[in-house]
């Protein structure tokens, strides 16, 4: 594994062994010296050119509970806006002596772009791009689900997959790299996946994606799912008339407090997850953010073991 | 000088030798070398006539950091052209007398090709107000084609004012057809890439119902209107239906697009980045039934040089538009006739006649045949060769075939006589003056 652009590159094997490692590192991470030395001595660069700070503090201490030492290069906007070219912005890092870049781009493609290209020739660490892919988040997605679940059963999660679950993707899956990511990755695992949107938050040509498709939540709640992913909706997708108003998505498409009810009734032993940031009260209620089924915490510790599991892999050589 | 072609087949047929002496064709069939002229071989080539591209952005005045007038028509000469049409979204916009002048003189200067500009539709290809139509196509420069082509005119009754009033100067509206709305922010083909690659997509619909619009104008002005790089195979649908009703419609395509698919987009190199877009493997496939039964009627390269910093880029930064003149003929014979779908005649016809007649280009499209014009290009069409756009003439290095192994190169071209080409090399332009 030469870079981590996009979860359709990543096997069964690959795919497990991360998880697996990052179980190791969440153990760690316990610990009351959580700092592992493996990568003393190593530069990771933190190249952002969006805001996020959830992500970039994760990844940040990701890689200082590695002993790496971390650059944060914040650079608001493409290329264009901002004068100078993905181009120089790779060449000067390496310059500097970056051993790895973790970059976070508006634009789908960018960090494929600087993988692909000889302008740098650094392990790349896709940290989400444009409405493409957002790989850590799927695998600490698939994390949690898999560490949720072998607790549920008593047993190791260490190399299995996620074999037989469903899982339902809910929200704008149009514009969601999370999406995207987590559909390959789940597919690879052995999970069926459902996208549940509005027709207009799907993608045309989604129809032929691994997953199976509706436009009705009560429905694929009713049919029994061991998952909920509830995806953030943007407020500048409601003056783009994707949908008429936020109450209306929130009647359909929102886990809602009637939902909540709906799976506690059923005694359903359905999870609830959300990437982050979550707007309350839209796609999801309080009630459903804040109730034991919720992983929603969980998924951000879980987060930081993944990314040192990735970056373990990519700067400590083929451990595959 | 005089020129002797000897044995060239002429558009495929039997081996003949041609004459060429005062920049015509002087004499057709066996005919012994004189002295004073020059015998070029053609043993085994095919003898065309001389390529008219219908779409070329030649960039100069503005953008001379991308192309020239003198770079951009030697590139055209050495791809087997004898004439190019001058696209009109140069700096300034070529919308006034004065402008398309300034591009036909440097053309005429440079000496490579018949350099035909084209003359915007509207002032400065805002899609406000008409332009001098009448004023540039009295001047020099004889415009007869008009384009704001990289921007559709997609107000419907200004598109219906532009063709009725083109009638009185039998002139042609080119038109970029992208109803501009439908395409807020596009990167690329919308379908299955697009929905994996996550790159906001520009539909079908947004090219076929700008054409469904625009026949259905042309039909009831009774104007004549040219479709500029059809992509689609609904597009394709619609335009054969307005040619059945008798409607007065030409439409063309791209090299590029009777080949490359979106397929190649999931690289996020930007060199496949065009406007129209790579569609899917079904579009590649009716582009090209569609040549072949004649729906679509000419090959127009949508020749689009760039500077290197405008592809050196992620993805949506990039500027959309591929170089396409030195590779034209090949990407023709390699879809089109390699695969049985067409003759040389057909070639000669696609590459040459019918772009002459829509640009209303005098001297150029013309028959292989004595006292015509010698406008002539000399192919080899048993030669093969590796796309390498550092070895071109253009100064764009943005080849979507860069690396491929290509049938078919261009041996000599000859404009009105002069050799522009030899032994498949630039050789001189044709004195000013000729």
């Amino acid at each position: 594994m030469k870079h981590l652009l996009s979860t359709a590159d990543l096997s069964r094997e690959e795919a497990v062994k991360i998880l697996d490692i990052a179980g190791e590192m969440r153990e760690a991470g316990t610990r009351v010296v959580k700092k592992l030395p493996a990568l003393r001595g190593r530069t990771v660069v933190n190249l952002f050119f969006e805001d996020s700070t959830r992500t970039r503090i994760s990844f940040e201490a990701a890689a200082k509970r590695l002993s790496a030492d971390v650059i944060n290069f914040s650079a608001k906007g493409s290329s264009v806006s901002k004068g100078e070219s993905l181009k120089d912005t790779a060449q000067t890092l390496l310059a500097i002596g970056a051993d790895a870049v973790v970059i976070r781009h508006p634009d789908s493609g960018a960090p494929a772009r600087l993988a692909a290209t000889d302008w740098i020739d650094l392990p790349i660490i896709n940290a989400g791009d444009g409405t493409h892919e957002h790989p850590t988040q799927a695998l600490l997605d698939a994390f949690t689900l898999r560490r949720q679940l072998a607790l549920r059963d008593g047993v190791s999660a260490t190399g299995l997959g996620l074999d037989g679950l469903k899982v339902a993707i809910v929200g704008d899956i149009l514009h969601s790299r999370v999406a995207r990511s987590n559909l390959w990755l789940l597919n690879t695992l052995g999970a069926s996946v459902t996208m549940v949107a509005p027709p207009t938050l799907l993608p045309v040509g989604a129809e032929s994606w691994p997953c199976t498709i509706s436009y009705d939540l009560d429905q694929v709640i009713a049919e029994g799912v061991d998952a909920l992913m509830m995806l953030r909706v943007q407020g500048e997708r409601m003056r783009a008339a994707y949908f008429p108003n936020p109450r209306e998505y929130s009647r359909y498409w929102g886990l809602d407090d009637a939902r909540l009810g709906t799976l506690d009734a059923a005694g359903a032993e359905t999870l609830i997850m959300h990437p982050g940031p979550m707007n309350r009260g839209l796609e999801i209620s309080s009630a459903a953010a804040d109730s034991p089924r919720s992983t929603v915490l969980d998924q951000v510790t879980n987060g930081v073991a993944v990314r040192m599991a990735s970056l373990y892999m990519l700067l400590s050589g083929d451990l595959i | 000088m005089n020129y002797l072609i000897q044995q060239a087949s002429i558009l495929g047929g039997e081996p003949q030798d041609v004459l060429i002496a005062d920049g015509r064709i002087a004499q057709l069939g066996s005919i012994a070398p004189a002295d004073g002229v020059q015998v070029v071989d053609g043993c085994g080539l095919v003898l065309l006539p001389g390529m008219v591209d219908p779409h070329t952005h030649l960039r100069e005045p503005g953008r001379e950091d991308a192309e020239t007038v003198e770079t951009g028509t030697r590139a055209a000469a050495k791809g087997g052209y004898t004439a190019v049409h001058a696209m009109a979204n140069s700096t300034p916009v070529a919308d006034t007398a004065g402008v398309v002048e300034q591009v036909y003189e440097l053309g005429r200067k440079a000496g490579w090709v018949d350099v035909r500009p084209v003359g915007a539709v509207t002032v400065g290809l805002e899609g406000k107000q008409l332009s001098e139509i009448g004023a540039m196509a009295d001047s020099r420069a004889q415009v007869k084609m008009f384009s704001d082509d990289g921007i559709c005119v997609s107000d419907p009754l200004l598109m219906r004012r532009a063709l009725e009033y083109v009638k009185a100067f039998d002139g042609v509206i080119a038109q970029h057809a992208q109803e501009p709305r439908l395409t807020d922010g596009a990167q690329m083909n919308e379908g299955e890439v697009s929905s994996v690659l996550g790159l906001p997509g520009w539909p079908a619909v947004a090219e076929e119902s700008i054409i469904a619009r625009d026949v259905l104008l042309a039909e009831h002005v009774g104007a004549r209107l040219h479709v500029c790089h059809v992509s689609t195979a609904g597009s394709v649908e619609i335009i054969r239906w307005a040619k059945a009703r008798g409607i007065q419609v030409t439409a063309e395509v791209t090299p590029h697009h009777l080949l490359l698919t979106d397929e190649k987009v999931r690289t996020f190199d930007p060199v496949f980045k065009v406007n129209p877009p790579l569609r899917r493997e079904e579009d590649v496939m009716a582009l090209r039934a569609a040549v072949a039964d004649g729906t679509i009627d000419v090959i127009g390269t949508d020749h689009a040089p760039h500077p290197a910093e405008s592809k050196e880029c992620e993805w949506a930064a990039a500027a959309m538009g591929m170089t396409g003149l030195e590779t034209a003929l090949s990407i023709v014979q390699h879809a089109l006739v390699d695969t049985g779908l067409l003759s040389w005649a057909d070639v000669a016809r696609i590459t040459s006649t019918t772009p002459a007649q829509i640009g209303r280009v005098a001297d150029q499209g013309r028959p292989i045949a004595v006292g015509e014009p010698a406008n002539l290009v000399l192919v080899d069409p048993a030669a093969r060769w590796i796309v390498d756009p550092y070895a071109m003439a253009t100064k764009g290095r943005n080849s979507p075939f860069a690396g491929m192994e290509l049938p078919g190169s261009v041996r000599a071209t000859f404009f009105h006589g002069h050799p522009t080409v030899l032994d498949g090399q630039l050789a001189t332009p044709r004195p000013a003056d000729a």
